[in-house]
Order: C-alpha cells, then sequence, then structure tokens
C-alpha cells in the first residue's frame, strides 16, 4: 500500500512523457514541457542529498576517531572555502571561485585521472595475454588502431591509417552496433517494467 | 634465459610507470613534433561539415565534460571554437556536466580574445543545467525555457545574439564534447533524431569506438576521437589559416607515439616472458 | 609573485602529491585527494544553485514584476522529499521523488533508445551486397554478418549448438575485433591524460622557477 503513490508516480510521469513523444500537441505538450522543467528542479536536489552525505560521512569520522581521520577536515574546509566563495563573488570568470576552481580543481581533477595511464601500461604488461586465437585476435586488433592512431604508424608504413579506418568504420561498428541494438532492448524492457511497477528496486527495501 | 624470464615477469611496476613516463615527457621536454596527416577520418567529416557551413549561423556548443578529460577535450575546444570565430559563425554555449561551464568560459574568451569576437554578439555561455536528455527535450520546444538567463545571470532578452533562437531547430549544428553520460548519445537520441538537428561529436578516446555506429547511419555529421582527433582538427584549422598556433595536440603526438610504442613493446615482452614461463611449466 | 603564479604553483604542487601515490599511498596523496573531493563537491552545489536553482526555480516563482506564480512550489516539495532521505522517519518521502525521476527518464528512455539504438541501427545495417567494388561488397558483407551473428550470439534463449553456435562463434570473433579496437583507444586516452598534465608541469609551471628567481635575483 505504501508503494501505491510511488508507483502511479512513475506510471504517469513515464506516459507522459511516452505520449509527448508521439503525440506533440496539447495537452501532452503542455505536460511534457512542465515534468521536464520540474525534472531539473527535483533532479538538483541530488546534489544536496550527495553533499549532506558527504559532511556527514566525514563529520562521523571525526567524532569517531576512524582511519585516516585527520584528513576529513581537508574535506570539510575544501567545501566550505568554495562554498563561501561561491556565494559570496558569485561564477563569474576571474572571480575568487572560479580562481579556485581553475588553479587547484582543475589540476587535480586532470592528474586523478592521468594515474590511469601508468596503470594501463602496468596491467597491459601483466594481464594481455594472447593466450588463445580470439585473444591475439583481440591484440593484433588493438595493436593496429595503437598504430594506426599516431603519426609514426604512418611513417611505418602509409597503409597502417588505412587498414585503422576500415577497422573501425566495418569491423568495429559491427561488433558496436550489436551490442547497441541489444542494449537498446535492455534498456525498452527495463523501462516498461519501471514504468508498469514490476520493477521496483529503486524504491528500497522495506522500511 | 630462465631467470631472466622470470624477473622479468616479475618486474616491479614502478619500473613501468618510469618507462611510461620519460615516453611522455622525454619527447615534450626535447619539443619533438611528428607531421599530422589527417586522411579520412570522422574529424575531417566534421571539418568538412563546419566548413560548408553558411557564415552568420549559430551553433550551438556543449561542454559536456569535467577536468578529468581536459587534456582531450579542451584542445578539441580550442580548434572549433577558432574554426568557427573564422567562418563567422556565432557560438551559442552551454554545458550537461557543471564544471563544462566554467571550462568552456576559459576556451571562448581566450579563443574570441585573440579572434576579435564580442561576448553576447559572437558568442554566449548559457552555463550549465541538469537533467541531462530530458532537459536536451525540453531545449526543442523552447531554449529560453530552460535557459532564462545566462551562466553570469544575464537575461536572454538582453542577449542580441539569441533574438533569432527560439528552439533547438535555429541551430545549424550541435556539436558536443562529451566525456560520458549525459553526452554525445543523449544529443544524438534527443536533439537529433527527434528535432532533426545535426549533430557533431568530440569524445574521448574511450568512447569514441561506440559512437562509429552513429557515423555509419548519418546520425552524426562527424566526430573528432581523443587527442588524435584533436590533433587531426588542428591541423584542419591551420591548413586553412596562416599564422595560427600548432595547438597542444599536435605537440601530444609525437609522446603518444612513443608511449604507444613502449607499451606495444610491454605487452610482447610480457607475452614472451610469459610463454616462456610457462613452457617450463612455472607461468602465473 | 602574480596571483597568476600562485594559482599555477598551487596547481603544480597539488599535481606532485597526487603524482606521489605512484610510489605508494602517502599523506600528500591524500591530503591532495581528500581536497579534491571537498573542493569538488562545493562546486557542484554553488553551479547547481547558481544556474537552475536560482533561474530555473526561484526566479519562476519569485519573477521580477513581484508576483509569485504557486504552481512552482510543486516542484520545490518533491525536491524536499528528495531530501527527506536524509531523516530516517520521514525517508519514505523520497520516494515519491525518486519515482519521478525514474518514470520521467524511463518513458523517455524508451522511445528514445529504441528509435536511436535499435531502429535506426538496424537500418544503417541493411545495405546494398552486390552493388559497388569487390572491396565495397566484402566490406558491407563483413558489416552484415557481424551485426547479425554479434545480435545471435548475446541471444541466451537458445543453447550455442548448431547453426546458432556456429553463428555465435562468428560473432564473438568480430566482437573481438571491436573490444581489441577499444582497448587501443582506451590506452591512447588514458596516455592523453597522462601528456595533458606533463605539459601543464612542463610548459606552464617550470617557467615560473626562472621567473621567479629573476625577480628575487
Amino acid at each position: 500500500m505504501r508503494l501505491v503513490i510511488p508507483l502511479s508516480i512513475t506510471l504517469i510521469t513515464g506516459l507522459i512523457m511516452i505520449l509527448n513523444y508521439f503525440v506533440p500537441h496539447e495537452p501532452f505538450r503542455f505536460l511534457g514541457d512542465n515534468l521536464q522543467e520540474w525534472y531539473m528542479i527535483v533532479a538538483s536536489a541530488a546534489i544536496f542529498l550527495g553533499t549532506i552525505n558527504l559532511v556527514q560521512v566525514h563529520v562521523r569520522k571525526i567524532r569517531l576517531k576512524l582511519t585516516n581521520w585527520r584528513y576529513s577536515p581537508v574535506t570539510l574546509v575544501g567545501l566550505v572555502i568554495m562554498l563561501v566563495t561561491g556565494l559570496i563573488y558569485g561564477v563569474v570568470e576571474g572571480a575568487p571561485f572560479d580562481f579556485l576552481f581553475q588553479s587547484m580543481v582543475v589540476p587535480m581533477g586532470a592528474t586523478m585521472f592521468s594515474l590511469l595511464a601508468f596503470f594501463v601500461a602496468s596491467a597491459a604488461f601483466r594481464a594481455f595475454r594472447a593466450s588463445n586465437w580470439r585473444a591475439t585476435l583481440l591484440l593484433t586488433s588493438a595493436f593496429l588502431v595503437m598504430l594506426g592512431q599516431v603519426p609514426i604508424g604512418s611513417m611505418l608504413w602509409d597503409k597502417i591509417p588505412l587498414a585503422k579506418v576500415w577497422l573501425m568504420a566495418i569491423p568495429n561498428t559491427a561488433g558496436q552496433r550489436a551490442v547497441m541494438i541489444g542494449a537498446a532492448m535492455g534498456v525498452v524492457a527495463t523501462s516498461l517494467r519501471m514504468i508498469f511497477g514490476i520493477e521496483r528496486s529503486y524504491l528500497g527495501g522495506s522500511d | 634465459m630462465a631467470r631472466l624470464m622470470q624477473r622479468i615477469g616479475n618486474l616491479d611496476r614502478r619500473v613501468i610507470f618510469v618507462l611510461i613516463a620519460l615516453s611522455v615527457f622525454l619527447p615534450l621536454s626535447f619539443r619533438i613534433v611528428f607531421p599530422n596527416p589527417v586522411g579520412a577520418e570522422p574529424s575531417r567529416q566534421l571539418y568538412d561539415y563546419v566548413e560548408a557551413l553558411p557564415a552568420g549561423s549559430t551553433v550551438l556548443l556543449s561542454f559536456d565534460y569535467d577536468p578529468s578529460t581536459m587534456p582531450e577535450l579542451q584542445p578539441m575546444a580550442y580548434a572549433v571554437c577558432q574554426h568557427l570565430f573564422r567562418r563567422d559563425i556565432r557560438i551559442v554555449a552551454m554545458a550537461l556536466w557543471p564544471q563544462g561551464a566554467s571550462l568552456g568560459q576559459e576556451v571562448l574568451s581566450e579563443v574570441a580574445d585573440s579572434l576579435g569576437g564580442e561576448q553576447y554578439v559572437d558568442w554566449c555561455n548559457l552555463g550549465y543545467k541538469t537533467g541531462g536528455g530530458v532537459m536536451i527535450v525540453r531545449l526543442g520546444s523552447s531554449i529560453q525555457a530552460v535557459f532564462p538567463a545566462d551562466k553570469d545571470n544575464r537575461p536572454w532578452a538582453e542577449i542580441p545574439m539569441l533574438r533569432d533562437i527560439s528552439s533547438l531547430t535555429d541551430f545549424a549544428l550541435v556539436i558536443s564534447l562529451s566525456a560520458g553520460d549525459p553526452g554525445v548519445p543523449a544529443w544524438v537520441m534527443m536533439a537529433g533524431d527527434r528535432f532533426g538537428v545535426p549533430i557533431g561529436g568530440g569524445c574521448t578516446a574511450v568512447s569514441a569506438p561506440q559512437f562509429y555506429p552513429y557515423l555509419g547511419t548519418g546520425q552524426m555529421v562527424g566526430m573528432m576521437g581523443g587527442l588524435k582527433g584533436a590533433a587531426d582538427y588542428e591541423s584542419l584549422v591551420r591548413e586553412g589559416t596562416e599564422g595560427a598556433p600548432q595547438g597542444q595536440a599536435i605537440e601530444g603526438m609525437a609522446p603518444q607515439s612513443v608511449a604507444h610504442l613502449v607499451i606495444m613493446l610491454l605487452i610482447v615482452v610480457g607475452n614472451i616472458s610469459y610463454f616462456a614461463q610457462k613452457r617450463k611449466g612455472g607461468a602465473r | 609573485m602574480t596571483w597568476e603564479i600562485a594559482g599555477i604553483w598551487a596547481g603544480a604542487l597539488l599535481t606532485l602529491c597526487l603524482y606521489s601515490f605512484l610510489y605508494r599511498d602517502n599523506p600528500f596523496y591524500k591530503f591532495a585527494e581528500h581536497l579534491f573531493v571537498g573542493m569538488s563537491a562545493g562546486y557542484w552545489v554553488i553551479y547547481t544553485v547558481e544556474n537552475v536553482l536560482k533561474p530555473n526555480w526561484w526566479q519562476m516563482m519569485f519573477p521580477a514584476d513581484g508576483s509569485f506564480h504557486w504552481v512552482w512550489i510543486v516542484p520545490g516539495i518533491f525536491a524536499l522529499f528528495m531530501l527527506a532521505r536524509i531523516v530516517p522517519k520521514v525517508s519514505g518521502l523520497s520516494r515519491m521523488a525518486l519515482a519521478m525521476i525514474v518514470g520521467t527518464g524511463s518513458g523517455l528512455a524508451m522511445v528514445s533508445s529504441f528509435q536511436t539504438d535499435a531502429l535506426a541501427q538496424v537500418e544503417g545495417t541493411i545495405v546494398s551486397l552486390s552493388a559497388g567494388s569487390a572491396f565495397t561488397i566484402f566490406s558491407n558483407l563483413v558489416l552484415v554478418v557481424g551485426v547479425v551473428t554479434g545480435l545471435v550470439y548475446f541471444f541466451f534463449s537458445k543453447a550455442h549448438t548448431g547453426v546458432t553456435g556456429g553463428a555465435a562463434n562468428v560473432g564473438i570473433t568480430i566482437l573481438m575485433v571491436a573490444f581489441g579496437a577499444s582497448f587501443g583507444y582506451t590506452v591512447m586516452a588514458r596516455i592523453s591524460l597522462l601528456i595533458g598534465q606533463a605539459q601543464f608541469l612542463l610548459f606552464d609551471w617550470l617557467p615560473t622557477i626562472p621567473r621567479l628567481l629573476g625577480m628575487h635575483g
């Protein structure tokens, strides 16, 4: 019984979006337009939810002196500094908020993911084994792409970039298309299950 | 020999880290630049499409990425903005990711300043909105409903270049520089297939293979895939203009080449070690 | 020392703190990692407030002419329901906000995904197997056979034996080629990210050192 209202909301909103697609006239256009605008507001609340949760987790770590609790104030101070500068000075280019973003958040964000370059090399060395003919085919395809993507490939043999272009346009497209069509079928099935209330896991467990 | 193979197989990963670091830092330190020939790549298709747009058109440029993928996508952003400004095509910028709004602002103001573009006349930055695909669908009926003001809260009515823009169909092209979801697929689905707006893309190399089906069906007019795609676009923009700066992506092709060769060598050596040990009955 | 140089040094020092992880986990890395998390969260909140909630909700509810549009209270209430998740006693209210999000997203994804990722792709696979050069015919054949057998591989309702098994084998082979291409591109992507940061350290940060020494020399 407690799920009747949420499931009804899912059904109504889902049907509005589907009908809005096939019947872009009134009243479905009005309903669809307003639902889409309201969606942006409600989705924004998820950001606050995540941030409040972040604060709760780190305050708890400090209070109970859990592992690495000494770094939690760093997270909270970083959060507060961005909030204060953003609210006081705004987000215009050149403001303190923008300066902190460009000089600190941007390099840190870029560096975090650039660490993967090292790990992908290490993982490829340790784990990429041509243990059967299909793995060898995968490896050959990878090598062709890696050579074809860089100028050295055309320096070694001018046909390598052409082979790479063909590989991406034909076998890669075929494989990716098969995955895409299959995934699309899955999305349709899952969406229908959610809209009609068969799939309810997103509503959480019993409480 | 067997002991050598075993030692190679057990190589400390920090040795591999040093090799990768050297393969990137050394070519950059010595400013080695390889020529970057552009073949029949999807980046050329995008360049040709933009080149054919009439002067005075307006393009929607969506910065759908964050700092973690900036090294690949920011050079694309610079190259595309240079091309658009040189062709007298106006740019309306927006972002599906919050950091994209700031990263886009940096690119637009720098390129516009260097090429004489005026904010609110030749370009504007509408900023970030939540909602992904749902928000894009709303753009299809009214852009002003989604963006009543720009990133810096300047009202829609006070932006001269937006007077002729009411919905997505008023754009000659939408280009999404995308690092994931929401990004290119959302634009193709909601703007391209639903409203018939031409879609071009720039994406990380990780996601580039997945978007080739869209190129094959014509759902995308062209695409820059990874740093190579950015380098290709930079090369094409430079071909068409005298005195254009080299570009970060072209500079990155030399270390990219060396690093690829090093990784390929590591994979080959790893396999040799593996098979040698397997023959001896001691492979891991 | 200008703000620009101070910013570059802050970015470079934090970059080096993060790279120190390659040697081993250490306090410098942990400091930078925690700072990044906090500052990123703050950035998201501010942009959500400035670019979404202010113009699309607050200024719609209370426009400049001083009127009040009560209908905008409804999404505000749903947003509050989303936040109710934090309070255990009323966390059940968040289901209604989630239901709205999921229903809207599912309804849209269902039709759009089917059109773009299924119908259009099937249409794109219907290509001529007789027109054009021998190479074009061969390429089109590989494309059609690859898509069909790839789909057969993913069809698990029938055992992969006999003709089905043969087709599935061809399909997985084509998929291996596609995955190999994806691996090659993934390696390229990761290296590109390192190149970007190397360019920052070499061309933006290091040149500031002689400038600073020159100022003090």
